[in-house]
């Protein structure tokens, strides 16, 4: 995209963005303060927003605070990736109806929202196209995930300011969003004003932005100029300096497979709870389960797909016994598949350096110090 | 029927074992035949002997009230039955029972002990291919412990 | 995703325990698959378990699954009568590679019920005898009265196949062998040299057999195991089977012993 499309939105002008994907048809799911935290939910309104809300984050820890500005994106990742709206936790697969010896199946039908997401990170668009790739790009595809994938409006936002348990500059996947998105908007509070620098990622963001042009209040949407966007590259420059973790990446598949069996995996064991928390908030985890559901006159069933964690005992489930009985042994699996087998199997890590795993561990276990302890102690 | 002599260094145990040793050893040998479920040796006795067996099959088995006999193991052409000669106090601890017509070399426990005693070269040699033949058995055993064909290693594919 | 119907035509109980299903698609073509694949098989309204196709590939015929009753689905199937209806997804994985055997020895060996995923192999090899050398099946299980599929059995005796049972513990009127299976690798007539070798069984006698294979001379990569893990999509996307790398359900189950040997010395991967 040339220079040219890129625009100037006043907060004003963000409405009107808002406004004009309404008026497509779009459901706009945005950032919202609730119970705390920062949650997506459909909005309306940029007053809807979290304005002057940043957070603090750190191992087993997560709190907002008063930023002292009018930030509408002042705050990093919330607990909730987008994960649940194109992996819904639960999702019927099918239902049978049985009629005397005779079953009838229907596949469930896919009927997705069109979603725009507003304010997605570039952590998080690596973990969409990791989803990607992990469901859609496979012999048999998850249907249903490229049925609602195919229907999102992306809006992502530069990270401005991220928390104390991010490392996306480790993972190489942040904090400036490089691909995935129709538009991307870089958030400037300077003495120039309030103001959203937009740029188009696809044809259909550059058509949008075209529309809005018409539409919008000459001063709430104007042309960028070259200040502004020297503004907002600062802003990502300045953000990738603050991250709170980092993850040495450098032969971390091999330095995983080579210390199967190393102490520090009976270390995190006694801290870690197996409560699978990490893999719920975790935007890439993909492992599922089913569950078989009838009615009590046995006539019909439905089978249920639902998420599930390596770090439950029947993950592994096999005639009698879990091939992974110990806690060591599934936080290995876990840490292993996300940054050593995933490489493997899908040709990227599977981790995007979100943080979510460490800010929401109950126990503060942190991947990266998990990891760094096996490179200190390697044999 | 081929001698003792022209027999024994074709029977896997002693394969390698060099012609002198094979003559000395070949000393303690007798030939012995038995029918179709005649033992070799009871549980109790003194353990005298040791088999080569040459042809047939052997069950090394044992009695217990109420659950009857049990085969342990059994041992084919190529294998041989017994130790216990070979370690104090020199007693049979099972059965050997003949399952069919069954052909086999038998060697004077008490005779070839004497040898080894006189050739310590020899008597390692000969007590290393036991070691061998007590550590693959010991092994099976181990594995056997594991029951793994029962329900609670059921096999394939066949979890839930 | 979605399980077809298939008809019960057939059942038939092979032990105290085991037993084979014959089914039929309610309509639509039958099932095609190679030996060694594995199907999710349904009941209704309980659960699906992976269950190998344990009939032959290269005939027509009704879709055969042995299956052993030892958990909730396991045993609603066990309880399904001629008639019912059962779902069926797949097949799904790899099969056991038997035409690299052409020209050389093919050794089975078989754990208990490992045996029913290796008798499409041995049915694909018997209907192409001609393009193989010795044909070995070497079988273990728990007790006579567990033997699974006599009447095949003896039928391969009769198409040339070197057969040897053994049995973990014997009454004194079993006069076949008592000891574990891999005490018949050494004893069997095959040339190490030009073999390809078949293993399935529990995963303990799959790891002791391949170690006896290779003792005998027998090169890791021309053994092939099939490995269990918890399977419940069969097509790599539930991540439950996950080996490390591998999703059991689609890079294998069956394996190469070079390609897993080292991963299976570790415990709890």
């Amino acid at each position: 995209m040339d220079n040219s499309s890129e625009m100037i939105l006043r907060v004003a002008g963000l409405q009107s963005l808002i406004d004009l994907l309404r008026a497509q048809a779009w459901v706009v799911v945005g950032p919202t303060v609730r119970d705390g935290a920062i949650v997506h939910a459909p909005i309306e309104s940029v007053d809807q927003l979290p304005r002057g809300i940043g957070d603090l984050q750190d191992g087993g820890s997560y709190r907002l605070r008063q930023r002292g500005d009018e930030a509408l994106f002042g705050y990093s990742v919330g607990p909730q990736g987008w994960k649940s709206l194109l992996f819904p936790s639960r999702e019927l697969l099918w239902s049978g109806q049985r009629d005397g010896a005779d079953v009838a199946v229907e596949p469930a039908v896919v009927d997705p929202p069109r979603l725009a997401l507003l304010g997605v990170r570039s952590c998080d668009l690596h973990a969409i196209a990791i989803h990607d790739r992990v469901l859609t790009e496979r012999a048999v595809p998850d249907a249903a995930y490229a049925a609602r994938r195919d229907n999102i409006f992306v809006v992502a936002v530069t990270c401005s300011d991220p928390g104390g348990t991010c490392f996306c500059v480790s993972m190489g996947t942040g904090p400036v969003p490089d691909r995935g998105f129709d538009l991307a908007l870089t958030e400037l509070l300077d003495p120039a004003g309030h103001r959203f620098l937009v740029v188009p990622g696809t044809a259909r963001g550059a058509q949008v932005l075209d529309e809005l042009r018409a539409l919008a209040a000459d001063e709430a949407a104007m042309p960028a100029d070259e200040p502004d966007r020297l503004a907002a590259r600062d802003v990502g420059a300045q953000a990738a300096l603050r991250m709170g973790r980092a993850l040495d990446v450098d032969g971390i598949r091999d330095l995983l497979y080579a210390n199967t069996e190393h102490p520090q995996w009976e270390d995190v064991a006694s801290r870690c709870l197996a409560c699978t928390n990490c893999t719920l908030v975790c935007p890439t985890c993909f492992c599922t389960s089913v569950d078989d559901v009838g009615d009590l006159t046995g006539s019909t069933t439905e089978r249920w797909r639902v998420w599930d964690s390596c770090f439950n005992t029947d993950f592994s489930y096999l005639h009698g016994g879990s091939v992974r009985s110990s806690v060591s042994s599934r936080y290995r699996q876990w840490a292993t598949h996300k940054l050593a087998s995933w490489v493997d199997q899908f040709g990227t890590s599977g981790c995007v350096g979100c943080g979510r795993c460490i800010t929401w561990c109950p126990a503060a276990i942190d991947i990266t110090a998990e990891v760094a302890a096996i490179r200190s102690r390697e044999d | 029927m081929r001698t003792i002599e022209q027999y024994l260094p074709d029977h896997p145990f002693f394969a390698g074992l060099g012609a002198d040793a094979m003559s000395l050893v070949g000393g303690c040998a007798a030939n012995v035949s038995f029918a179709a479920d005649e033992f070799l040796f009871r549980e109790g006795e003194p353990a005298d002997r040791f088999f080569v067996i040459r042809r047939g099959r052997v069950a090394i088995e044992v009695h217990a009230p109420a659950a009857g006999t049990v085969v342990l193991d059994t041992a084919d052409a190529g294998d041989i039955v017994g130790w216990s000669w070979l370690v104090p106090p020199y007693r049979w601890l099972f059965d050997a029972r003949a399952v069919e017509a069954t052909g086999a070399v038998t060697f004077d426990g008490r005779c070839l002990r004497d040898k080894c005693e006189e050739d310590p070269r020899m008597g390692y040699e000969l007590t290393r291919r036991v070691i061998q033949v007590m550590s693959d058995r010991l092994v099976a055993s181990r594995v056997r412990l594991l029951d793994l064909y029962g329900a609670a290693g059921a096999g394939h594919a066949a979890p839930r | 995703m979605v399980p077809r119907p298939f008809r019960l035509v057939g059942r038939r109980q092979d032990t105290t325990d085991t037993f084979t299903v014959l089914l039929e698609p309610t309509e639509g073509d039958p099932l095609g698959f190679v030996p060694g694949q594995f199907t999710m098989l349904s009941a209704f309204g309980v659960g699906e378990v992976p269950v190998s196709v344990s009939g032959a590939a290269h005939v027509a015929g009704p879709l055969q699954h042995t299956v052993r009753d030892v958990g909730a689905v396991t045993h609603a199937l066990s309880r399904a009568s001629v008639g019912d209806v059962l779902g069926v997804r797949g097949p799904y994985g790899t099969g056991w590679d038997v035409a690299h055997g052409h020209g050389k020895d093919v050794v089975f060996v078989a754990g208990g019920i490992g045996l029913a995923p290796l008798r499409p192999a041995v049915l694909e090899v018997l209907s192409h005898r001609d393009r193989y050398r010795r044909v070995v099946v070497l079988y273990g299980t728990r007790s006579p009265d567990d033997l699974l599929f006599a009447d095949s059995l003896a039928d391969w005796q009769g198409q040339g196949v070197e057969l040897l049972v053994t049995v973990d513990y014997g009454p004194p009127s079993w006069a076949g062998r008592v000891g574990l299976v891999t005490t018949l690798i050494p004893r069997a007539g095959f040339d190490p040299k030009y073999t390809l070798a078949f293993v399935c069984g529990p995963e303990v006698m799959m790891r002791r057999s391949a170690m006896a294979l290779v003792e005998r001379g027998v090169t890791p990569d021309s053994i092939r195991v099939s490995l269990e893990r918890n399977m419940r999509c069969g097509v790599g996307l539930c991540g439950h089977c996950q080996f490390r790398e591998l999703f059991i359900c689609v890079d294998g189950p069956v394996l190469s012993y070079a390609r897993v040997a080292g991963l299976l010395g570790y415990r709890e991967v």
